[in-house]
C-alpha cells in the first residue's frame, strides 16, 4: 500500500507529467499520458455561450451546440453516428452561459477518427432544416418535461430572482416561446462567434505526449477564423437587500423542491477556497454536514437536505436545497435558517473542521482514476488558472484555512434575512 | 496495469473476492447480501431498502454520527443500495485505510441498533425518498407495467415497497428481518484496488472469522406463470409528455439467453451501460429503434432496458413523445421494427458492432477500481465471476441466426405489456 502523501507526488498528473501546448491559431492544449487505461478522453471547450443569446432568443447556443452532430460538409449524421457507434466511441457537445463544451472518448485506434470528427463538427457543420426541426421538437419535449420537475422549477425561478438581467439569469436551454422563435440564420450567427483563439483542449489517455501534440497539431491547427466574439456586457450585481419568497405551483407532485440562497464567491475570487471549506461543514460533509443532520436526520423532513457553492468564473451563488414533503416546506426553511445563524455565530468548531479538511484532501485520489477526471480536472486548471501544480497544492491550500477565515467570509456573503427563497410543488394553503 | 484476481470463502460461509489493482492509491470494499425486495412478503413492501438506511444508523462501537463521521474524514465515497435480489454496502478510500472499513463492515453485519426514535425518523426520510419517485411521470409507468406484467413473483412490487408498509412497519419487523438475512454465509465481499492480497486475507479472516454463520430460511418465492395474453395499462397523471413502455419477460441472468438478449437489445435500442460508477456512453443512434422511431419523427426518444436478475425479470423498451403525438402510430412502427429483426436476416456487422460496443464499454468501466470490485460480487449474486471475466466472450459465440430465433420466441405480443402514460390534470389509472 502507498502512502498518501508521496502518491499525490508521484501517481497525479503535475507540472513534470502535464504537458501544456499552444497551437499557432491560439487553441491551448494540456494532455496527460495514462499508459494504465486502454483508452482516452478529450474535453474542449470554446469561450461562447447562452450569454451570447439575442434577446428572445434564448437556448440559442445550446440549439447551435446540439446540432453540430447532426450532419457536417464532411461527413452526414448517419455517418457521424455510424463511426462512433460501431466502435464504442462517445461524442457530445452542449453549451454553459459563458461557453460551448465537447465531450469524446474512445479506444486508443480509433482516436483520430475521433478527433476528425470533432473537428468536422465544430468547423462544418450544416444546419440542415430536416434536422433543425426534428431538434427542435425534441427540445420543445424536453422544455415541457422540464416544466414538470419540481427541482428545475426551483432553480429556473431562483436564478431568475438572484441574476436578474445578469447572463445566467435565464436557462441555457431557453424556454418553449424562444426555441419556436430560433431560425438557421440565428444558428449560423452564433456559430460565428466560435473562435479557436479562445479554446481549451483537455486529453487523458494511453498515448504518449508527443503522439498527443502531433495528432492535435494536425488535426486542429488548420482551423481559422476571421469571426468576431465580442464579450457580453456584463451588468453590475445588485447584492440582495431584502428576502425574496416564491412558491411556484405544480400540480400533482408528492415532493416539494427548496432552493434557497444568495450570492456567492467566484471561482477565481480569493475568498473560493475558505467559502468552499465552510461550506463543506455546513451542508457536505458526511451525509450533509451540519444541514443535513438537522433536516434529515434528527427531524427527519427530506431525503436529501445540503448546501452547495455553485461558483461560476465571473460570480457565484450560495445554494441550499431540500427534497420535502409539501406540508413540511416552512419547517425546512427554518431549520436550515437556524443551521445558517448557528454557522454565522461562532467559528467552526476545530474537530470539524479537520474532519472536513481531512475529507477533502483524502478524496483527491477517487477524482483521478480515471481518463474522464484527469481531462475534467485539466480543464479546470487552464480555466481557473490554478497552476500545473495544483494537484500538489491543493492540500495546503485547504490546511492553511482557519476557523476564523472561514467566519470573516461567510459573513460577507451570507445573511438568512436577505435571501432568496423558492419552493416548487402542490401548492400548500 | 497488474490484475491480480483470487477468491475464497471463509468456514463461515463468507465468500471473497479480491483483485490487486496498483494504478491509484485507493481500494473500494462492497459487501453484498442476498436480501431484496425479492425476499419480501406482504406488510413488509420496502423493508430491505428501509433496512440499508438503518444500517447507517449505527452500532455500539461506531454510533451512527461516528460511522459517517470516520469514513468522510479520511476522504472516502460510501454508500448502499438495496435492488430487487440484493443489498449493497460499498466504501472507496485511501488504501491505507483497509482496516477502517474491514471493521465497519464487520461490526454492522452484527451489532446494529435499531433504536425506535431513529427508525421513526428514517421511516419519513424514506417516505420521502418514496414521495421524490412519485413526482416522476415514468416512476408510475413503470409500478403499473411492473406490476402487470408480473402477478405471482414478488418482482411485481417496486423495490421502495408501498406506502401502507412504510407507515406500518414496526422496529421489531425491522430488526428481525435484519438478524436473519445479514449473516456471513448470506454475503459476498469484494475489494479491489491498491493492497498485498496475502496481508489482506489475514485482515479479512482477522475481521470476519468470528462472524457465527446462521441458518438461512428456505425462501418459498413464487414462480411466475407464462403470461398468456397481451397487456395493456393506461396511467393518466400530471405532465406536458406522453410516454409508452412495453415490456417483455426476459431471461434469467445466468442463462445463455441473457446474453442473446443484450446482444438483441443493442441491435434495436442501442448498448446498455455497463458500468456503475465513470466509463463512458454510447449513442444509440444507428441503432433500428432510433431510426425508425426518431429519425421518422414518431417519438422523440428511444431506449432499450434489460437487467441481470436472479429470476426472470423485464426486457423494457421506453418511448417519449410529444403530448400531441399519436401512441397507436408509434406502436405500430415500434412493431414493424420487431416483425423486421424477426423476419429479415441480419446482417453479421450489426452483431459484430454491439460485440465491438462492448468491449469499447469494458475498456472504459476497467479504468475505475470502485467498478472492477462492484462487478465482482455484483456478477457472484446471480452467477459467479467468471460470468463478467467471460461476458465478451460468451457474445462473440452469438451468431446472427441465434438471435433472430431468439427474437421470434422473445418478441411475442403474448409475452408483453404495453403501458401508456398519458399527461393530464387528474391522475386516474385504468386496465383494459
Amino acid at each position: 500500500m502507498t502512502n498518501n502523501n508521496t502518491a499525490r507526488q508521484t501517481y497525479f498528473p503535475n507540472e513534470q507529467t502535464i504537458h501544456r501546448f499552444q497551437l499557432a491559431n491560439g487553441i491551448t492544449v494540456l494532455s496527460y499520458s495514462n499508459m494504465a487505461s486502454k483508452s482516452l478522453t478529450i474535453f474542449g471547450m470554446l469561450g461562447s455561450g447562452s450569454a451570447w443569446d439575442k434577446p428572445g432568443k434564448t437556448g440559442t447556443a445550446n440549439f447551435t451546440a446540439s446540432m453540430l452532430m447532426r450532419g457536417s460538409k464532411t461527413n452526414s449524421f448517419q455517418e457521424i453516428n455510424t463511426k462512433l457507434e460501431s466502435v464504442g466511441a462517445g461524442l457530445s457537445f452542449g453549451a454553459g452561459t459563458m461557453n460551448t463544451w465537447f465531450q469524446g472518448h474512445s479506444l486508443i485506434k480509433d482516436f483520430p477518427m475521433l478527433l476528425s470528427l470533432i473537428y468536422g463538427c465544430l468547423k462544418e457543420p450544416l444546419f440542415q432544416e430536416e434536422y433543425i426541426e426534428r431538434l427542435r421538437k425534441q427540445l420543445l419535449t424536453s422544455l415541457l418535461i422540464r416544466d414538470q420537475d419540481t427541482q428545475a422549477r426551483a432553480s429556473l425561478e431562483f436564478n431568475k430572482i438572484l441574476y436578474k438581467d445578469y447572463p445566467y439569469g435565464g436557462p441555457v436551454d431557453g424556454y418553449p416561446d424562444t426555441i419556436s422563435q430560433i431560425t438557421r440564420e440565428d444558428l449560423l450567427q452564433h456559430h460565428n462567434t466560435y473562435q479557436p483563439s479562445n479554446a481549451i483542449i483537455t486529453i487523458s489517455g494511453a498515448l504518449s505526449q508527443q503522439e498527443i501534440e502531433s495528432i492535435i497539431k494536425d488535426q486542429f491547427e488548420q482551423w481559422t477564423s476571421k469571426a468576431k466574439n465580442d464579450k457580453p456586457h456584463f451588468p453590475e450585481y445588485i447584492p440582495l437587500s431584502t428576502e425574496t419568497r416564491v412558491h411556484v405551483p405544480i400540480k400533482g407532485k408528492s415532493q416539494s423542491d427548496i432552493q434557497m440562497g444568495t450570492f456567492g464567491p467566484s471561482r477565481t475570487s480569493p475568498d473560493y477556497y475558505t467559502a468552499f471549506l465552510g461550506n463543506h461543514v455546513l451542508g457536505q460533509f458526511g451525509l450533509y454536514g451540519r444541514i443535513g443532520k438537522s433536516v434529515r436526520i434528527k427531524a427527519g423532513l427530506a431525503y436529501y437536505a445540503l448546501s452547495s457553492l455553485n461558483a461560476l468564473p465571473e460570480i457565484g451563488s450560495w445554494e441550499f436545497n431540500a427534497g420535502v414533503n409539501p406540508s413540511n416546506i416552512e419547517k425546512a426553511i427554518t431549520l436550515i435558517k437556524e443551521e445558517i445563524n448557528r454557522y454565522l455565530d461562532e467559528p467552526l468548531q476545530e474537530e470539524e473542521l479537520e474532519d472536513s479538511k481531512s475529507h477533502l484532501i483524502g478524496r483527491l485520489p477517487m477524482s483521478l482514476e480515471s481518463n474522464v477526471g484527469i481531462a475534467n480536472v485539466l480543464l479546470s486548471i487552464e480555466r481557473f488558472d490554478l497552476g500545473l501544480n495544483y494537484i500538489q497544492n491543493y492540500e495546503n491550500w485547504i490546511s492553511s484555512i482557519t476557523p476564523e477565515q472561514i467566519l470573516n467570509t461567510s459573513r460577507r456573503y451570507l445573511d438568512p434575512q436577505k435571501m432568496v427563497i423558492i419552493s416548487a410543488g402542490e401548492k400548500t394553503q | 496495469m497488474q490484475n491480480d484476481f483470487s477468491s475464497f470463502q471463509l468456514p463461515n460461509g463468507l465468500k471473497v473476492l479480491l483483485k490487486e489493482i496498483h494504478t491509484t492509491p485507493i481500494i473500494s470494499q462492497w459487501i453484498w447480501y442476498r436480501v431484496g425486495s425479492r425476499n419480501e412478503q406482504d406488510g413488509i413492501r420496502g423493508i430491505s431498502h428501509w433496512v440499508e438506511h438503518l444500517q447507517f444508523k449505527g452500532t455500539k462501537k461506531y454510533p451512527g454520527e461516528k460511522m459517517d463521521q470516520v469514513i468522510s474524514r479520511v476522504g472516502g465515497m460510501w454508500n448502499a443500495m438495496t435492488y430487487l435480489d440484493w443489498t449493497t454496502y460499498y466504501e472507496t478510500l485511501p488504501s491505507r485505510e483497509i482496516d477502517l472499513v474491514l471493521d465497519l463492515e464487520a461490526d454492522r453485519m452484527q451489532h446494529s441498533i435499531y433504536d425506535e426514535d431513529e427508525i421513526n425518523a428514517e421511516r419519513t426520510v424514506v417516505i420521502s425518498e418514496l414521495e421524490g419517485n412519485q413526482n416522476e411521470p415514468l416512476f408510475h409507468l413503470n409500478s403499473a407495467v411492473q406490476a402487470k406484467s408480473i402477478t405471482e413473483h414478488p418482482y411485481h412490487y417496486e423495490v421502495i415497497g408501498t406506502l401502507d408498509d412504510l407507515q406500518r412497519m414496526t422496529r421489531d419487523q425491522l430488526y428481525s428481518y435484519y438478524q436473519s438475512h445479514y449473516a456471513p454465509n448470506n454475503a459476498i465481499l469484494s475489494i479491489a484496488g491498491d493492497f498485498n492480497t496475502k496481508e489482506l486475507i489475514e485482515k479479512i479472516e482477522r475481521s470476519f472469522s468470528t462472524i457465527p454463520s446462521q441458518k438461512q430460511n428456505v425462501e418459498n418465492i413464487p414462480e411466475e406463470p407464462s403470461q398468456k395474453e397481451e397487456k395493456y395499462v393506461e396511467i393518466k397523471g400530471p405532465g406536458d409528455a406522453l410516454y409508452i413502455q412495453i415490456a417483455y419477460h426476459a431471461p434469467r441472468a445466468d442463462s445463455r439467453q441473457f446474453f442473446i438478449l443484450s446482444v438483441l437489445d443493442s441491435l434495436l435500442a442501442g448498448p446498455s451501460p455497463l458500468v456503475m460508477f465513470g466509463g463512458g456512453s454510447i449513442s444509440n443512434r444507428t441503432s433500428r429503434l432510433y431510426q425508425a422511431l426518431v429519425e421518422k419523427d414518431i417519438t422523440v426518444s428511444v431506449n432499450g432496458d434489460i437487467q441481470a436478475t436472479l429470476d426472470p425479470f423485464l426486457h423494457t423498451f421506453v418511448l417519449t413523445l410529444s403530448p400531441d403525438a399519436d401512441p397507436q402510430k408509434a406502436l405500430r412502427a415500434f412493431d414493424e421494427e420487431i416483425n423486421r429483426i424477426q423476419q429479415e436476416n441480419i446482417p453479421p456487422q450489426e452483431i459484430e458492432r454491439a460485440i465491438q460496443q462492448a468491449e469499447a464499454m469494458f475498456a472504459y468501466g476497467s479504468e475505475n477500481i470502485t467498478n472492477q470490485a462492484f462487478w465482482m460480487g455484483y456478477s457472484s449474486i446471480f452467477a459467479d465471476y467468471s460470468w463478467y471475466e467471460q461476458y465478451l466472450q460468451r457474445l462473440r459465440a452469438i451468431s446472427a441466426a441465434d438471435v433472430q430465433a431468439f427474437a421470434r420466441e422473445h418478441f411475442n405480443t403474448k409475452n408483453r405489456t404495453i403501458g401508456v402514460y398519458f399527461p393530464t390534470e387528474e391522475e386516474v389509472q385504468n386496465d383494459k
